[in-house]
């Protein structure tokens, strides 16, 4: 997104606005198309590779039927859930471009989004008017009430934990948001030990109507269950994307943001408050990470303080696969993970021995391999040291 | 203490006084021995033990970085030390057994914790997945004698527990080779891509542990190896736990386990010796200077003919062998190994030592791990004990007239572990970001960026800083390279 | 230099202030610890195992006091982590006032942890492990008063080969001693009893399924198996139901929970699960403990509380019986008197034990999920009992005493 965006420096309103919308909404959607279309495709002829190569793995299944049926159903999951990758791996990705430092506390942030959206749902819900609201206005309600919430989190913790360290070593703010992630955690649970004296946090969507009825799509053999929830996954996801490439690439605050992450110094000196531009970052990427959680939360159905953790992890994962400090390198990454993992879940099981279990061994040597190729990752510029 | 005035006051003297060797000494003779009687008097039907004992027992246990900063001779230092360690802390485990398991558990923590130093300390190369070769250790002694029905218990004959020393060479051995095939990969990688990478080997290994009981079973899966063997109990260990309890009139039940525990703190404490002595070699070799140059600026070593491919691999391989050796005796120890022991939040918690006791340093990262393990297993438990003992007894804390029967079970300190620990963690970082034993060299890093700043101004300083290991001289002030 | 003098000044003052603290002990407190998961995923049914253990201490620790000794309770919190529950073993097992363990909840963290008591002699009588690695090592202290996972999975297949249409089944586990271990069992019944049994996967997942359930939904098996705890299978359930999975599901004791007709919401109902402890309300003899236990904690008991109950029980009694015997009160003897335990009348079945701990008879119970409502948990529908005995028991019927 960032490439499209960098002629677009001059000013917006100058420019029709068919080229406007071709480059802020076409494009960034576009791009979007051709990860996950390319990263399907490549992965699809894998699997029929496979089902060549091993026709019967097991006594009894035919791995060509197999795929046959699963592959609209593995493409639909995989997508769904690389979108929340994506999101999260945003905000890694953010912060990382302006101070170079992996806020492992973004997780946290991302648990914190779930967690705030579970809570805004249940009290709609005691209230007792929640089937009452439209569903396009319920979601987008809980989605920016998670938004706000995770982002003043995340502002708050670079103001407490990271800003007085951003003189020190790395591995300083490192340790520091590992910390602060140990403390949100049980900050969290204990708040929801006193107030709910529960820890399975459970989404109350069993009495939405419009929550439970699933498309059903039928292609040749497969028939897939595409849920609500699994739209609203999506569409939120490119909503919010779409904005963030406004944001960075067509506004003011974003070029301010671009400038700190290329050069501090010298932006400072050029008059942009460096300050309140990594504040701003951490809000962006943390409104991210919380959009992500309660999009996550409502296609899941039930959250725990310890949600964060898995998510968390796969979401730097992706970020690094994408090249990390690169925007459009962590909706890559993510999109990409979420597909192997989804195509790797969903084949692993026909083969004896190996098995689902293995699918993070998988894509872990995935991304390890990549790493060999391009070690910056995927789209991650190759940064030449200057001695 | 910059005494930078030289006025006579009471409290100048009374220092003076204490700075005298014979004061110092004779002041940490008392300290050790009132320790050791009050710890071993105290009484666990006592309302008030978990408090107490929470307080005393670290003061015992952090009394030898006192004796080594103290002004005495020595000699001295060395005397203290080993009657600390071999007589002290000895007598109060046999009074009570909880104090050597702690101990153990320190000495393990204190081994992973140096060996993880000579990653990230020493060479600069962030290990997430270090537990993986404590892991391998662990599985190397337990499944060649673990009773589980793995592919080596071959009708119950397993190899024999006398080899569990030579098991600690091979522990050493196949750990430092999976440190290097891991290491192979990915040498060109730096900073966070080696962060992330080394975490994804972290998991592998420990997922590969919890499914290796298929097709062959090697580790016996999620079930987890039990019965592990433990070394023999030689013969003097057993007398000498009998003669003491003649000598010191004490009446012990339980011989066998004590001995059994007797023999892992000293096998515990001889390996951490070990290590120390390696550790400290390392450092101070062309090697630990090829790893410092490797660590401060990986360009310039490769300029000046450090051999940077032998020097990492050297590094991992090194790390990953003291952790292979202290494998070997949690395997023994705990009689039971499985993949659950060795999650990522553990190799967090040793990097945490690491770092709140001083990058870098041997003496910090021995502290790191004394004050983490002690906090996780002692201080945080005992706060929890001592709740449920004042809730026991209807306890009502005067002045502000609470009473404990009402504090809410849902916020037991020892469910809070990590909130607690956490918050250290940051407050560390804020108030001491160079530990609390800083290494020198750290330490003059760290002051230098302090100056810098100051030239800067708050708000540009960080492009300069953040990049510490991939400097680019771009976003640097002349100022710094004059 | 500066901080480490301050700090050890500090020391010194603390040395000063505990002198006082020195003294003897009272010889006439006899504590019982329990050790279930307190905090996380699984605390619901460990708080409600220790609740029971300290409704138990109170109500029956009657005759004890009558000879003079108090007994008071100490609760651990294992966290169903096995590092945690060894770390707490080795606390209280150095607490010589300690008689008896009651607990775990994980079989992964019972394992481990015995292996401390046992070298302590300290008796542990566990409500809820099923694993069949508890009492096969033949460990002197431990025991447990509730069924084996051999039987269990055993007994799960055969009724889901009895039930009409169940032809085929897929099998998951949590990758955890326990779960896998009776998914393990499970599998190898339901093969013997003629199902085809279309995978065996194990998933650490704990949110996100969706993976997980693309390989089901296209070989649509009959009835999904899964080895696990009602906090991940719960929602397992839910999301697999949404997904358009159409069958029937089952699962081992492990689903006994409230918790799971709220995590699984309307897609729960009609699970299938076997269990070792059947609910309060399966016994007539617990009418009382409901109500009792009710009162003291605002709740009702979840599952394997009333077997915590009567596991407190048995110690309790043990102890009563080394004390009239004139003996010494030692750990020894209060385990050997645990395991001589015979016939011991409690709420859920008449105890004794075998040679390894196990009960001879232990009861085993099939339900299904009548309500998505959690209150309603307790009224979900016994499908069929049968008692079982124990390996040793069986062996021991099957060779005619000579």
């Amino acid at each position: 997104m960032l490439d499209a965006g960098r002629s677009s420096l001059g000013s917006v309103s100058a420019r029709s606005v068919l080229g406007w919308v071709y480059r802020f909404i076409l494009f960034p959607i576009g791009q979007m198309l051709v990860f996950i279309v390319g990263a399907a495709l490549v992965l699809t002829l894998l699997s029929y590779l496979l089902a060549l190569l091993f026709p019967e793995p097991r006594p009894n299944i035919s791995l060509m039927t197999q795929v046959n049926r699963q592959l609209p159903g593995m493409i639909v999951s995989g997508i769904t859930i690389g979108f929340v990758y994506a999101m999260i791996a945003l905000g890694y990705t953010l912060v990382y471009g302006v101070l170079k430092f992996i806020n492992f506390a973004h997780s946290e942030i991302f648990m914190f989004g779930s967690v705030v959206g579970f809570e805004v749902m249940q009290r709609l819900a005691e209230g007792g008017n929640l089937p009452g609201w439209s569903p396009v206005l319920l979601v987008a309600f809980v989605v920016l009430a998670a938004m706000l919430a995770s982002g003043l989190l995340a502002v708050l913790i670079e103001r407490v934990a990271y800003r007085p360290l951003r003189g020190a070593p790395r591995l300083v703010p490192l340790i520091s948001a590992i910390g602060v992630s140990f403390f949100m955690i049980d900050v969290v649970r204990a708040f929801q030990a006193i107030t709910r004296n529960d820890f399975n946090l459970t989404y109350p969507l069993n009495n939405l109507e419009w929550i439970r009825n699933p498309v059903k799509l039928a292609i040749g053999e497969a028939t897939v269950n595409i849920r609500p929830t699994q739209f609203i996954v999506v569409l939120g996801a490119v909503v919010t994307l779409i904005a963030l490439n406004y944001f960075v690439n067509g506004t003011k605050l974003g070029r301010g943001i671009r400038a700190v992450s290329q050069d501090m110094a010298t932006a400072g000196l050029m008059g942009i408050n460096v300050n309140r531009m990594i504040s701003l970052t951490f809000f962006v990427g943390g409104a991210f990470g919380g959009a992500a959680g309660a999009l996550f939360g409502m296609n899941v159905g039930t959250v725990t303080p310890f949600v964060g953790f898995i998510p968390g992890i796969k979401a730097f994962t992706a970020a690094v696969l994408g090249g990390i400090g690169n925007i459009t390198g962590a909706l890559l990454g993510g999109l990409t993970l979420g597909l192997i993992e989804s195509f790797l879940n969903g084949l692993l099981v026909y083969f004896p021995v190996l098995g689902q279990r293995y699918t993070d061994v998988f894509a872990f040597s995935v991304l390890i391999l990549i790493l060999i190729f391009r070690p910056s990752g995927l789209l991650g510029e190759r940064v030449d040291e200057k001695v | 203490m910059a005494a930078n005035s030289v006025r006579q006051t009471p409290w100048t003297t009374v220092r003076a006084t204490l700075k005298r060797p014979v004061v110092a000494g004779a002041m940490l003779i008392f300290y050790i021995v009132a320790a050791v009687v009050i710890l071993s008097s105290l009484d666990r039907g006592n309302l008030w033990f978990p408090f107490y004992s929470t307080l005393l027992f670290p003061t015992l246990i952090l009394s030898p970085f006192f004796v080594l900063a103290a002004p005495v001779q020595g000699w001295f230092k060395g005397v203290l030390v080993v009657v600390l360690l071999f007589v002290a802390i000895p007598y109060l485990g046999m009074r009570d057994t909880s104090y050597l398991e702690l101990v153990i558990q320190i000495c393990i923590f204190a081994g992973l914790a140096l060996g993880l130093n000579i990653v990230v300390g020493f060479a600069g190369l962030l290990d997430l997945g270090y537990i993986a070769f404590f892991a391998v250790g662990a599985y190397m002694w337990a499944m060649f004698t673990s009773g589980a029905p793995t592919v080596f218990n071959i009708n119950g004959w397993l190899v024999p527990e006398t080899a569990f020393y030579i098991f600690i060479i091979f522990g050493i051995i196949v750990a430092a080779i999976v440190g290097i095939l891991l290491g192979l990969p990915v040498l060109r990688l730096r900073g966070d891509y080696l962060a992330i990478v080394t975490l994804g080997f972290g998991e592998m290994i420990r997922v590969i542990a919890n499914n290796l009981d298929q097709p062959i079973n090697f580790t016996n899966g999620s079930q987890g190896l039990f019965d592990v063997g433990r070394p023999p109990i030689p013969f003097f260990m057993r007398d000498g736990v009998l003669t003491a309890e003649r000598m010191l009139g004490l009446s012990i039940t339980n011989v066998e386990p004590l001995s059994q525990q007797l023999l892992f703190y000293f096998i515990a404490i001889g390996i951490v010796a070990i290590i120390i002595m390696v550790a400290r070699r390392l450092d101070n070799s062309p090697i630990g200077r090829a790893w410092t140059a490797i660590r401060e600026d990986e360009v310039a070593a490769i300029a000046m003919g450090v051999p940077l491919v032998r020097m990492k691999l050297m590094a991992f391989a090194m790390g990953a062998s003291f952790a292979g050796a202290i494998g070997v005796i949690y395997g023994a120890k705990q009689t039971f190994v499985s993949p659950e022991s060795f999650s990522l939040i553990q190799s967090i918690s040793i990097l945490a030592m690491v770092i709140v006791g001083g990058m870098g340093g041997i003496r910090g990262a021995l502290l790191g791990a004394v004050i983490v393990t002690l906090l996780n297993l002692l201080v945080l438990k005992n706060l929890s004990l001592q709740i449920n003992a004042l809730r026991n007894v209807d306890f009502i804390v005067p002045i502000i007239n609470f009473r404990i029967q009402n504090w809410p079970s849902q916020l037991e300190p020892a469910k809070y572990e990590r909130l607690i620990f956490g918050l250290l963690l940051i407050l560390m970082m804020i108030f001491r970001p160079a530990g609390l034993l800083p290494e020198p060299r750290r330490r003059m890093e760290l002051a230098q960026k302090k100056e810098e700043e100051a030239i800067l101004g708050e708000g540009a300083s960080p492009a300069a800083d953040v990049l510490n290991d991939q400097p680019t001289v771009t976003a640097r002030p002349d100022a710094e390279q004059a | 230099m500066q901080f480490k003098r301050s700090v050890f000044f500090l020391f010194v003052v603390v040395l000063a202030l505990s002198v006082p603290l020195v003294g003897a002990q009272d010889a006439q407190v006899i504590k019982i610890a329990s050790q279930s998961p307190l905090s996380g995923p699984q605390s619901v049914l460990g708080t409600s195992i220790r609740n029971a253990v300290e409704l138990a201490i109170e109500q029956l620790s009657g005759p004890l006091t009558e000879m003079g000794y108090s007994v008071e309770f100490v609760p651990f919190d294992d966290q169903a982590t096995p590092d945690v529950g060894v770390a707490n073993a080795n606390l209280l097992v150095n607490d010589a006032a300690i008689m008896a363990v009651i607990g775990h909840l994980n079989s992964g963290v019972a394992i481990p942890s015995s292996e401390v008591y046992n070298d302590n002699n300290l008796v542990m009588v566990s409500p809820a492990n099923t694993n069949i690695a508890i009492t096969d090592r033949g460990l002197p202290v431990v025991n447990r008063i509730c069924g084996r996972d051999d039987t269990q999975g055993a007994a799960g297949a055969a009724f889901a080969a009895s039930l009409e249409g169940v032809e085929s089944v897929y099998v998951l586990h949590d990758t955890t001693a326990y779960g896998q271990g009776v998914a393990d069992f499970f599998q190898k019944a339901a093969a013997e009893e003629g199902l085809t049994v279309l995978g065996f996967e194990g998933t650490t997942e704990t949110a996100n399924f969706e993976g997980v359930i693309q390989p089901i939904l296209a070989l649509d098996p009959d009835l999904i198996y899964f080895g696990g705890i009602y906090s991940q299978t719960g929602i397992f359930i839910n999301q697999a139901r949404a997904a358009g999975y159409e069958g029937l599901y089952m699962g081992p004791d492990g689903f006994d929970s409230s918790e799971f007709a709220e995590l699984a919401g309307d897609a729960g109902v009609n699970t299938y699960y076997t269990t070792v402890a059947a609910p309060p309300t399966f016994y007539p003899a617990a009418a009382q403990f409901i109500e009792d236990y009710t009162a003291k904690f605002g709740e009702p008991p979840q599952p394997f509380a009333a077997q915590a109950y009567d596991s407190t029980g048995i110690v309790l009694a043990a102890i009563q019986s080394v004390l009239e015997s004139g003996e010494e009160l030692t750990r020894e003897a209060v385990a050997a008197a645990v395991r001589a335990t015979e016939n011991y009348e409690g709420m859920t079945g008449t105890y004794t034990f075998d040679d390894n701990g196990d009960p001879e008879l232990a009861t085993y119970v099939i339900l299904q999920v009548g309500s998505s409502d959690p209150a309603e948990w307790s009224n979900n529908a016994v499908l069929a009992d049968f008692q079982a005995p124990s390996p040793l028991a069986a062996a021991a019927e099957a060779t005619p005493s000579s």
